[in-house]
């Protein structure tokens, strides 16, 4: 009919992004081979962060659901390492991936549960349910009970033969799950579902009345991220060799630090948990050694930045240059003479 | 079978206000019913029960032969309701484009390219090309109200419900809504439109009922019925005998 258009969903800024973040992770690869031990073991960790607090942030920014207890999931995924490779003998980068597996199919019976609640409700909901999970692992004797246990040195070793190779292959499998990780935000958010989900984000009423299913729009978010944090959990936990009730579902750990990520980079944006991921661990390296004085320090950033910019430092930058990265939008384009 | 809607006694109370009184209300195919009534009469919960986003207490709703009282609002979107809110609920992180692209895409279920030609033709038909990549935050109430009717017009509907929409609009938006409304007429649509700017009725619709107090107190041919006593005394405060005595 009549008009004619086209739709374009990339920016030049988008596809210079797209080159530069290829590049990023091609330098991050080879990072075993110009950096330090310490310091690839500490990539691998703000690598497992990039991931968890771009999938919180796709739960609570985008789909509405503001969890607080992710936690479950980290230290489920962790749990389910451990067992797999105990018990079963998966090998343990098997095991991440079938963690995550796992992971989801546990949050599909849970979500119809949580979602019987709205708003407070649902995040008090999130804490219980991580609870009831640190309690019940507690009581598994196999694995350690309360005190929890270390993963045995024969299934360490069956990673790879020699520690430096072993080290690779952790650090490898850390940036394999950022990169899924922030890869599905970014492909789910510029699919149909991403449409729902938007829509969802700003007008539930007006969405359901537009023919989106809304529980099974948050149902798919919930499963996905779920699956997607048991994997960083499995990572996590097989990177410390050994695991702990307390540990696994600290709540401070992986949803405190991670919601102050998300909160201080930028709520509902694909760059804000990753800005807040570097900014995070920049203030954690340099502070660190003060001890309470650090948390204390945490704490006032994250307030000012909460008073001063609400939407988070990639929401300032995106406020005062229009700049997005990562193109989500749909443009229409007519022809001039139309 | 040339009813397209069919509603029986709906009823609903919120507390102890009864704000839908046992109102029956019946739609031909392809025709357009006006709906007027002061504020608070009921009229905009009258359109939630039928558009599915409040349940009816009582009362039943027969829409194209289906009976759609206990389906949810999608589903009743998905069969061909489409609604536009009198407050607008835009999607403010989303262009304009993309706003109308979510009725395309999810109310039909059309495919993708589909939907994309259905979202720009009727940015074209709403006036709102020029306007299609702002993002909605940033769109003026008057084309606010045009981006509800574009939207509810992209999911594809066969049944329309307006609620008011030409209030607020200046004499020759007016003329181009309703310019607007009489092509969607035109291409089959049926219509019940709210409305307090009644001349902007009276140019579309082929009958007009009347609500107070959650119920119908009048319907008919438009200008019998704005003529009538009843219209009278609910808008003038005029006793309906004293004024035809």
């Amino acid at each position: 009919m009549g008009t004619a258009f086209t739709i374009q969903r990339s920016t030049r800024t988008s596809r210079v992004t797209a080159i530069v973040a290829l590049l990023l992770v091609a330098v991050l690869f080879a990072a075993p081979w110009w950096a330090g031990r310490a310091n690839v073991r500490l990539l691998g960790e703000i690598l497992s962060f990039v991931a968890l607090a771009s999938l919180w942030n796709l739960l609570a920014g985008y789909a509405g659901l503001a969890s607080v207890g992710q936690q479950a999931y980290v230290g489920f995924g962790g749990y389910a390492l451990f067992a797999l490779a105990m018990f079963l003998g998966v090998h343990p980068l098997v095991a991440i991936a079938a963690a995550g597996l796992v992971g989801a199919l546990v949050a599909i019976p849970i979500a119809p549960l949580l979602f019987r609640l709205q708003g407070a409700y649902f995040a008090i909901g999130t804490w219980v349910l991580a609870e009831v999970f640190r309690l019940s692992f507690a009581q598994v004797a196999a694995l350690g009970g309360g005190s929890g246990t270390s993963l045995p040195v024969g299934i360490v070793a069956g990673i790879a033969a020699d520690r430096a190779l072993r080290e690779m292959l952790l650090y490898w499998s850390a940036l394999a799950i950022a990169v899924a990780a922030v890869a599905f935000v970014v492909l789910l958010l510029r699919s149909r579902a991403g449409l729902a989900l938007t829509a969802i984000r700003d007008s539930e009423i007006a969405s359901e009345s537009l023919g989106i299913d809304i529980w099974r729009t948050k149902l798919l978010v919930y499963v996905s991220v779920a699956g997607l944090t048991s994997m960083t959990g499995a990572f996590i936990f097989l990177q410390k060799l050994r695991i702990s009730p307390d540990a696994a579902f600290s709540v401070n750990d992986w949803t405190a630090y991670v919601i102050f990520i998300a909160v201080i980079g930028g709520i509902g944006t694909i760059e804000g948990p990753v800005v807040g991921t570097i900014l995070f661990f920049l203030l954690r390296e340099t502070l660190a050694d003060l001890g309470t004085t650090y948390l204390i320090l945490l704490g006032a950033v994250a307030i000012f930045v909460m008073l001063r910019a609400p939407k988070g430092l990639w929401g300032l930058v995106v406020q005062h240059t229009g700049i997005t990265l990562v193109p989500v939008r749909r443009r229409v384009v007519f022809p001039k003479n139309s | 079978m040339t009813l397209i809607l069919a509603a029986e006694d709906l009823s609903k109370r919120y507390g102890a206000q009864q704000v839908t009184d046992r109102v029956s209300l019946t739609l031909d195919r392809g025709e357009a019913l006006g709906i007027i009534g002061p504020n608070g009469a009921g009229k905009t919960t009258l359109f939630n029960l039928i558009a599915g986003t409040a349940w009816a207490d009582a009362g039943r709703i027969v829409f194209d032969g289906i009976d759609v009282t206990g389906l949810p609002a999608r589903r009743r979107c998905h069969l061909g309701i489409a609604r536009s809110f009198q407050i607008p609920h835009p999607f403010v992180g989303m262009t304009t484009y993309e706003n109308v692209l979510v009725g395309a895409t999810f109310g039909r279920g059309a495919s993708e390219r589909d939907s994309e030609e259905r979202a720009v033709e009727v940015l074209d038909l709403t006036g709102l090309k020029r306007k299609a990549n702002t993002l909605a935050r940033d769109l003026t109430l008057l084309e606010r109200k045009r981006l509800e009717l574009a939207r509810a017009l992209a999911s594809g509907p066969s049944l329309l419900l307006l609620d008011e929409i030409a209030g607020g609009l200046t004499e020759p938006e007016c003329v181009e809504l309703i310019a607007a409304i009489g092509e969607v007429r035109r291409a089959g649509v049926s219509i019940i439109w709210i409305e307090h700017v009644v001349h902007a009725l009276l140019a579309v619709v082929d009958r007009i009922a009347v609500i107070d107090f959650g119920r119908k107190i009048a319907e008919g041919e438009p200008r019998a019925v704005m003529g009538s006593p009843q219209v009278a005394e609910v808008y003038m405060g005029i006793d309906g005998e004293a004024a035809h005595g």
